[in-house]
């Protein structure tokens, strides 16, 4: 098998074996192809950031690697072990280790905040109620929250919605964390607050994480490493640092927001005057 | 005329379609039971609010339907100078359809809908996503525990529905109308059989209703298009389909427990 379009060639110094290997990753939905042949890596204990516009299947990308859909062909390993070859009881032995902040957080709406980050616990462990409690406690705390915890989902802010999830999904010391969109939604404040919270938990936790969005600026500031989706492939990736280097118009049109450049505002359509029915008629 | 062929033809494979992943997941939903034989408690939580909740419609609507039928009996029955058989056409009429299939219909408006809106609105906000994703299955921790407390729910619902409609019938044919107490109670006493109208009237017929009624209601939220358009349609979907397929299963229980 030839070597896939890995980011870190053998020159780079010796780094622990990638956490997640994608290769030659093919889905479809219809007879759209959302990705085609796509090989990525993400290195342990980094912030990998997957960027690309709207539609271009970011967040398919977090369910194939959570093993939540299967790829039409190629091959997902997170950990050594390939997500869609596992039997459902190995795939959910595997869960227990990966953790997912969903875009909109995803909290059970009949718990409070407390029972919803004490879910995973009371489902996964046989803690007594009263550890269960201080763990609980402590990991609204590390979002900030802890005041927060008799609330129901309908009583929190949006920003608040998220920093509940993101408690929740750190209950169970997961190895990483994908987070699907967090900033979109968010004052800058919140954002600025999410920001530091995902970097921050990265470092101390010692996790992996993953984040997948379009806000360039937000997330660039705490990437290590930074894959731009489009179209199905990989455009480009590197760190920020070589991103904003990059000569790609793709890339300096995605990163600066510019309207003009490869990537067309409008859906492909027939042309404007034919759809308008003002194409000229040849003269008699 | 092939054009209404053709779409015969793909109304007849949607419907094979839906039917087959109702199969499907149904069996996956039994392959749960065992997992939730252990958290009976997640059973129970769900009893209150598909049980517990009906109640309320449950009995208002068993005591008029009571009441209507008491009144109905009796103008029927006084020309004949047979008002004593009163209480045997309110019981019987009760415990073999009335109770059940009207007890199923209500379950469907009222519980039904909810389950298939509540299960549609978890997936439309990812909670379910989220669930797997937390290594939970929503299958084990959501849909069974739904579908066995809704089994349990209605031929306690039925039972409720029919001596209540009793109660009804009593008050309007002995209060209002002036029938013998005596008569109303013994002529029931005499005619209803434990076995054929209490049994395989209520208990029986209600446990199939249920069946249906809430395999419908889940399969329905789990099959939801996760939009609020899909979670109306998958809501009305329950609805009817529930009612339609609950008339036709009591017309096949009714042929085989009193058919000739």
């Amino acid at each position: 098998m030839p070597m896939p379009n890995t980011p870190f060639s053998r020159s780079d110094p010796p780094d622990p074996p990638p956490l997640i290997t994608v290769r030659g990753l093919t889905f479809y939905r219809g007879d759209r192809a959302i990705f085609r042949d796509v090989d990525l890596d993400i290195q342990r204990g980094k912030v990998t950031a997957i960027m690309g516009p709207s539609g271009a299947g970011k967040t398919t990308l977090l369910r194939l690697i959570g093993g939540q859909i299967r790829p039409h062909a190629g091959r997902i390993e997170v950990d050594g072990a390939c997500v869609h070859e596992l039997g459902r009881r190995e795939l959910y032995q595997l869960r227990k280790r990966m953790s997912m902040l969903f875009q909109s957080g995803a909290l059970f709406t009949d718990l409070s905040v407390f029972d919803n980050v004490a879910f995973p616990l009371r489902e996964h462990t046989r803690l007594s109620e009263a550890l269960i409690r201080i763990l609980v406690l402590m990991k609204l705390e590390a979002v900030g929250l802890r005041g927060a915890r008799d609330l129901m989902p309908s009583e929190l802010s949006g920003g608040m919605a998220r920093r509940a999830a993101l408690a929740r999904s750190i209950a169970l010391d997961p190895m990483m964390i994908m987070y699907d969109e967090p900033f979109s939604g968010q004052d800058p404040i919140t954002m600025g607050v999410l920001i530091k919270l995902i970097r921050t938990l990265n470092d101390a936790l010692g996790l992996t994480s993953i984040i997948v969005s379009h806000d360039v600026k937000e997330t660039a500031s705490i990437a290590d490493y930074i894959y731009l989706l489009s179209e199905g492939s990989i455009v480009d990736h590197g760190s920020p640092q070589a991103l904003e280097r990059s000569r790609s118009a793709w890339v300096e049109q995605f990163l600066h927001a510019l309207p003009d450049g490869p990537m067309s505002f409008h859906y492909p359509a027939a042309a404007y005057a034919q759809d308008l029915s003002l194409a000229q008629e040849p003269s008699p | 005329m092939i054009d209404g062929l053709r779409r015969l033809g793909r109304s007849t494979l949607f419907w094979l379609n839906r039917l087959g992943r109702a199969t499907l997941f149904l069996l996956r939903l039994l392959s749960a039971l065992p997992t939730l034989a252990k958290r009976p408690g997640l059973a129970i939580r769900q009893l209150y609010s598909v049980g517990v909740l009906s109640l309320p419609i449950i009995a208002m609507s068993g005591l008029f339907v009571g009441m209507v039928l008491g009144l109905q009996g009796y103008a029927n029955l006084v020309d004949f100078g047979a008002t004593s058989s009163l209480g045997r056409v309110v019981a019987l009429s009760l415990a073999r359809e009335l109770g059940p299939v009207l007890a199923a219909l209500l379950y469907a408006a009222r519980a039904g809908s909810a389950l298939t809106a509540e299960i549609g609105l978890m997936k439309a906000t990812e909670q379910l996503s989220a669930m797997q994703m937390m290594a939970v299955d929503p299958f084990a921790r959501v849909y069974a525990p739904r579908f066995v407390a809704g089994i349990i729910a209605m031929p306690l619902l039925a039972g409720i529905f029919t001596a209540v409609g009793i109660l009804g019938g009593y008050f309007v044919a002995v209060q209002q109308l002036g029938v013998d107490s005596g008569a109303f109670w013994s002529q029931m006493q005499s005619t209803v059989k434990l076995f054929d109208d209490v049994i395989n009237g209520v208990v029986i017929n209600s446990v199939v209703f249920g069946w249906v009624a809430n395999w419908i209601a889940v399969f329905e939220g789990y099959d939801a298009i996760p939009t609020s358009e899909g979670i109306s349609l998958a809501t009305t979907r329950t609805v009817v389909n529930t009612s339609l397929v609950v008339l036709a299963v009591d017309f096949v229980l009714t042929a085989l427990f009193f058919g000739v």
